[in-house]
């Protein structure tokens, strides 16, 4: 393992009930790379992401981020602490507030109550937002309620919680599901334009989003993994063919 | 004059009498000494004469006179009549007649030969008795009528009793030898009570041997009447258990399967209380002959009763609130206000009376324990109810489809299942068990509007505990509920061995908040 | 709109009482219908406590009724202790459920209650204290939901049970009555009887101030983001529970203060106070006056509750066929309250 690995899961095992959604997984993620993660139905994509933010708790194995720090050990709050960042696959804001609180509550900073129950925004934290607010184009919907949002806008809001974080590795499930494909193309540009600084993993059923971003591409099967390469590669091996055709 | 005849006729009996009073004891208890009236009583408890207990009873009540030439008579009311025959005797001379003597020597000879005497009943459960009673007197005098009594005994079970006696009184008796003693020790040992173990703890004047093995059988005792101890709290728990089991049975389906906070759960169980009420009633009124069958109307019928309500209530109002558990919480609440005094209106606000019918009171012994008819009826009657309930979602249609549109009601719905009927079924299936649970707690509880309430939070606590959707997790769940209960109580009280079962509960389900059998899977995460 | 209704209501609360006290002081107000107001005040303030947990932080309650009759109990300590020798047995020490206990000396627990700030300090931290050891539990362990309801519901319903006992010192069955002073002056005066008023009156509306200075600030946002999107908070490295647990426990502070203020007005409080009913009940009073929105809490607390007044003295029977459609109605037809008819567009996402 490389200095530069940001990620590593080692051998990760999660069974529900006996089914085993994730089966001896093990990934290396290099720092500053982004990475697609594909695979039929109940390969075991979103569990993946449940082990490493610490939703789940693996049965075996090893999750090290950094160089060190093993997450199995943690819970979702620390995880977060510690820089990664999470997008689901349904898209996930605080629909009874507005834009600018949504990343208000994002933007990084002390979150103990005792903090929050005294805080002013500062100047610094209005600088930030309104940055974020030109990054993910809702300028103009800043006061509006997240829940009135088009969907594509709250995909994007959500991305923009995200990168308010400030975290070093983000893990976007489903980016694009439910846009259109301009609202696809400019996520494709954001998630390149995010990944010049942090390292990304993303989720996608869409192959061609995925073949947009132009990245190594790791494809799950029954929890582990089938195949890794380019795009190209993974979509002429034959397992990965008769895995997406062959049933 | 009279002085002189009395002297003479003492004189007499010095000479002639022992002779004579060996064969006969009337004649014993005819004199003034008080060892002969003693022995005389004696003699005729073992004799078996007929008129035994007669006498001896006269005696007891000072009713026995004697009178010249060893005359012996009972007064009866104003009448007299022949102690030896018991026919009224003719030309009593009363002037000439004396009470029999009484002292404490008397008396306690007279209550040991009432008890021997009963050893010769013709009624089997007198003769039962009196050979406990004979147990518990520990006299050594009692020996020779329970060896007679031995002799004759028929039923097994007392013969087993008369031979503790034996026993009980060997180790009272001055003159019994070691080894009858010691033999003694092991029947009492084998025999296990309380009883036997005071006998066996309270001895004195033993040869160290026997003091030794009575204090080893003491100790096996102990350990014995621990274990029935034990098995008596499994009762009771089983019993508690299974009244909880019942109460949270249509709950397990309500709740447990379908999601639903019905707070007028336990109204759903009272209403089958008062089912079983009106049933009686009306028994009493036109068909007082059925009354030992009104619980087995009552059952169907109040399933009927509260299933009713149950789908009335889904179509009425739970549909409108699924998805929003918060609110279908307070709105059952009001369901049940409202239900509570739709009963105290109808029916006032007092208790009922909802009579327990003949085969259903009493008990049984066996062994240590104590087995009340109702609580085993209840019990089994909890067993059935959730065999019939797991039958019914294994086996029927409406079983099988319930399942589906649990697990998945989308697809359920687009296999055809008309998931809307699906729910009032489901729902009315839960609310009929509460109503068939309520006819067994008309048996133990009191029948007031405010029956339900008392059993809504230990519902839904048993049914969390054992973990939601999980019929085999509600009833082992209501069973180790009722048994901690049960063995709580006599550490900590009924209140506070309660109080003790509720924080325990809380602090489990802070602990493990899917309860001890949780459903795993990714449809359970929130 | 949410601002002018708090400002609006604060007004009246106040300007109401003070007319009220004012209007007893002339003779024109009965002395009852201060003590029945400054009753329904003090359920303004347990109204209030659940809507902060209920409608900010998705906790619905159903043992806010225990907080509320622990700091009822811890005042009413302090009254029993007033009383000094004035009891039928005369016991100088001892109340008189004590001495009729055959009890000795006083429990250690009732040490310090002879002083009234003692008494205060009590009737808060009693209720704050249980709140935080069952909240940090519960929170830490995600219970939430119906799961939290059902176990709040069964902690008041064992203090319920706990209070019955005649062993716990706290007067058994009957509780505690028979007051004769407050602070050194007759409970029964008119005088005291409006200071008791504007003080609930005075304590109401800090507490409105105090919660809603508390949800609208950036903590107020967390936790409402806590009650609608609570996996996404800790995504975002907030501590759910930590929030949670905070506002819990002041809710039950608040909850103990109009206990506390309760008792001397009504003169008496007993076990059937911590009945669960009555939490659930509580509870409905918010549901009335519009969930998540404070004011709204007040309002239906008021409400329901002289209507709970008029009924149970016109019609008995009809009450709690009333209140049980009360219940119904609401949930099914007004889901967002009274205040909800009035806003356009309520904070709660429906």
């Amino acid at each position: 393992m490389s200095t530069d690995t940001i990620l590593y899961l080692d051998g990760v095992s999660v069974s529900f009930d006996g089914f085993k959604a994730l089966n001896a997984l093990s990934l290396y993620l290099q720092k500053g790379e982004m990475r697609a993660v594909i695979g039929p139905n109940g390969a075991g994509k979103t569990t993946m992401m449940d082990v490493i933010t610490g939703k789940t708790r693996p049965d075996d194995g090893r999750v090290i981020f950094g160089n060190k720090t093993d997450l199995t050990a943690l819970d979702e709050p620390a995880i977060a602490e510690l820089g990664i960042g999470r997008k689901f696959q349904k898209p996930t804001v605080f629909e009874p507030h507005t834009v600018w609180d949504n990343f208000l509550l994002a933007l990084s900073g002390d979150r103990r109550p005792r903090f929050t129950l005294w805080a002013r925004e500062t100047a610094h934290e209005r600088e930030r937002i309104d940055a974020l607010l030109e990054t993910t184009r809702l300028t103009e919907h800043r006061n509006r309620r997240a829940g009135d949002l088009s969907h594509g806008q709250k995909q994007w809001l959500e991305i923009g919680m995200l990168l308010a974080q400030e975290p070093e590795l983000l893990l976007v499930d489903e980016p694009v599901a439910g846009m259109t494909d301009h609202e696809t193309e400019q996520t494709a540009d954001l998630l390149r334009e995010i990944n010049r600084t942090r390292s990304v993993v993303v989720v996608e059923h869409d192959m061609h989003f995925v073949r947009a971003l132009g990245v190594k591409v790791t494809v799950l099967h029954e929890g582990s993994v089938l195949s890794e390469g380019t795009i190209d590669h993974v979509s002429s091996d034959p397992r990965v063919v008769e895995v997406y055709l062959g049933r | 004059m009279s002085v002189l005849l009395r002297l003479l006729v003492l004189f007499c009996l010095a000479f002639a009498g022992p002779a004579q009073a060996q064969d006969d004891p009337f004649a014993l208890l005819a004199g003034d000494n008080f060892d002969d009236i003693r022995h005389g009583i004696e003699q005729l408890a073992t004799s078996g004469n007929s008129q035994a207990a007669a006498v001896i009873t006269a005696l007891q009540e000072g009713a026995l006179y004697a009178g010249p030439d060893a005359a012996l008579l009972i007064k009866q009311d104003e009448t007299w009549l022949d102690a030896r025959t018991g026919k009224p005797a003719a030309d009593v001379a009363e002037d000439a007649l004396t009470a029999v003597p009484m002292n404490n020597g008397v008396r306690r000879a007279a209550e040991a030969a009432m008890g021997s005497l009963e050893l010769f009943s013709p009624d089997p459960a007198t003769r039962r008795h009196a050979a406990e009673a004979v147990l518990k007197s520990r006299d050594a005098a009692s020996l020779p009528g329970l060896a007679r009594a031995l002799q004759t005994e028929p039923d097994a079970g007392t013969r087993l009793v008369m031979q503790q006696a034996v026993a009980a009184a060997t180790l009272a008796s001055p003159d019994a030898s070691e080894p009858d003693r010691l033999a003694a020790v092991n029947t009492l040992r084998t025999r296990g009570d309380l009883d036997a173990r005071a006998m066996l703890a309270s001895l004195t004047d033993q040869p160290p041997s026997v003091r030794e093995a009575a204090a080893t059988a003491v100790i096996a005792i102990d350990r014995m009447l621990q274990l029935w101890g034990l098995l008596q709290g499994v009762f009771y728990g089983l019993s508690l258990g299974s009244v909880l089991l019942l109460a949270a049975a249509g709950l397990a389906i309500t709740f447990g399967v379908m999601g639903i906070i019905n707070m007028a759960h336990g109204e759903m169980v009272m209403l089958g209380a008062y089912t079983t009420f009106a049933v009686q009633e009306l028994i009493r009124a036109h068909a007082p002959g059925l009354f030992g069958a009104s619980l087995f109307i009552a059952v169907p019928l109040a399933f009927l009763v509260s299933g009713a309500v149950g789908v009335a209530v889904e179509r009425g109002m739970l549909r409108f609130l699924y998805g929003r558990p918060l609110e279908t919480l307070l709105a059952t609440w009001g369901l049940s206000l409202v239900l509570q005094q739709t009963i105290r209106s109808l029916f006032g606000a007092s208790n009922r009376d909802v009579g327990t019918p003949q085969w259903m009171s009493g008990a049984t012994q066996w062994g240590g324990l104590t087995i009340t008819y109702n609580r085993l009826v209840i019990i089994i009657f909890a067993a059935l109810v959730m065999a019939a309930l797991m039958a019914a979602l294994r086996y029927t249609a409406l079983g099988l489809r319930m399942r589906a549109v649990t697990q998945n009601r989308r697809m359920a719905a687009s296999m055809g299942i008309r998931t809307p009927w699906v729910d009032a079924m489901t729902f009315g299936l839960g609310s009929g068990v509460a109503g068939m649970a309520g006819v067994a707690l008309s048996q133990i509880d009191n029948v007031s509007p405010n029956l339900g309430q008392g059993y809504i939070i230990d519902s839904f606590m048993v049914v969390v505990f054992g973990g939601v959707g999980n019929l085999w997790g509600t009833v082992v769940s209501a069973l180790t509920l009722g048994i901690v209960n049960k063995f709580l109580e006599p550490l900590a009280g009924a209140v506070l061995g309660k109080i003790v079962v509720l924080v325990l509960l809380i602090l489990f389900i802070q602990r493990k908040p899917r309860g001890m059998f949780p459903i795993k899977g990714r449809a359970v995460e929130s | 709109m949410n601002r002018t209704a708090t400002i609006l209501c604060l007004a009246v609360i106040l300007g109401g009482t003070a007319l009220l006290a004012f209007g007893n002081a002339t003779g024109a107000v009965p002395t009852y219908i201060i003590s029945l107001v400054g009753k329904y005040l003090c359920f303004a303030i347990l109204a209030l406590a659940v809507d902060l947990v209920w409608g900010f932080a998705g906790i619905l309650s159903l043992g806010h009724a225990a907080f509320f009759s622990l700091g009822g109990y811890a005042m009413g300590m302090y009254l029993m202790r007033q009383i000094g020798t004035r009891g039928v047995y005369g016991n100088p020490v001892l109340p008189d459920f004590m001495v009729f206990l055959n009890w000795k000396e006083l429990p250690w627990y009732w040490t310090g209650f002879d002083n009234p700030l003692f008494a205060i300090l009590m009737a808060t931290a009693v209720p704050g204290l249980l709140a935080w050891v069952f909240g940090w539990f519960a929170f830490r362990s995600r219970v939430s939901g119906v799961y939290l309801s059902i176990i709040t519901q069964a902690m008041t319903y064992a203090l319920l049970l706990a209070f019955f006992r005649n062993d716990m010192g706290f007067g058994g069955n009957n509780g505690l009555t028979d007051f004769k002073d407050i602070f050194g002056y007759p409970l029964q005066s008119d005088s005291v009887r409006r200071a008791l008023l504007i003080a609930s009156a005075v304590l109401l509306a800090a507490s409105l101030l105090t919660a809603r200075y508390v949800v609208t600030s950036r903590f107020g946002k967390v936790l409402i983001a806590v009650r609608d999107t609570e996996s996404r908070t800790r995504f975002l490295a907030y501590r759910p529970e930590r929030y949670k647990l905070f506002v819990f426990v002041l809710s039950a502070v608040m909850a103990g203060i109009g206990g506390a203020l309760y008792v001397p007005q009504v003169g008496i409080i007993n076990p059937s106070e911590f009945a669960p009913g009555n939490s659930i009940e509580a509870v409905i009073w918010v549901a009335v006056g519009g969930r998540g929105t404070l004011v709204g809490a007040i309002l239906g607390a008021i409400l329901v509750n002289a209507g709970k007044t008029y009924f149970t003295g016109a019609i008995p029977e009809f009450w709690l066929f009333a209140l049980g459609a009360l219940f119904i109605l609401v949930t099914l037809l007004l889901p967002k309250g009274i205040l909800g008819l009035f806003s356009s567009r309520s904070e709660r996402k429906s």
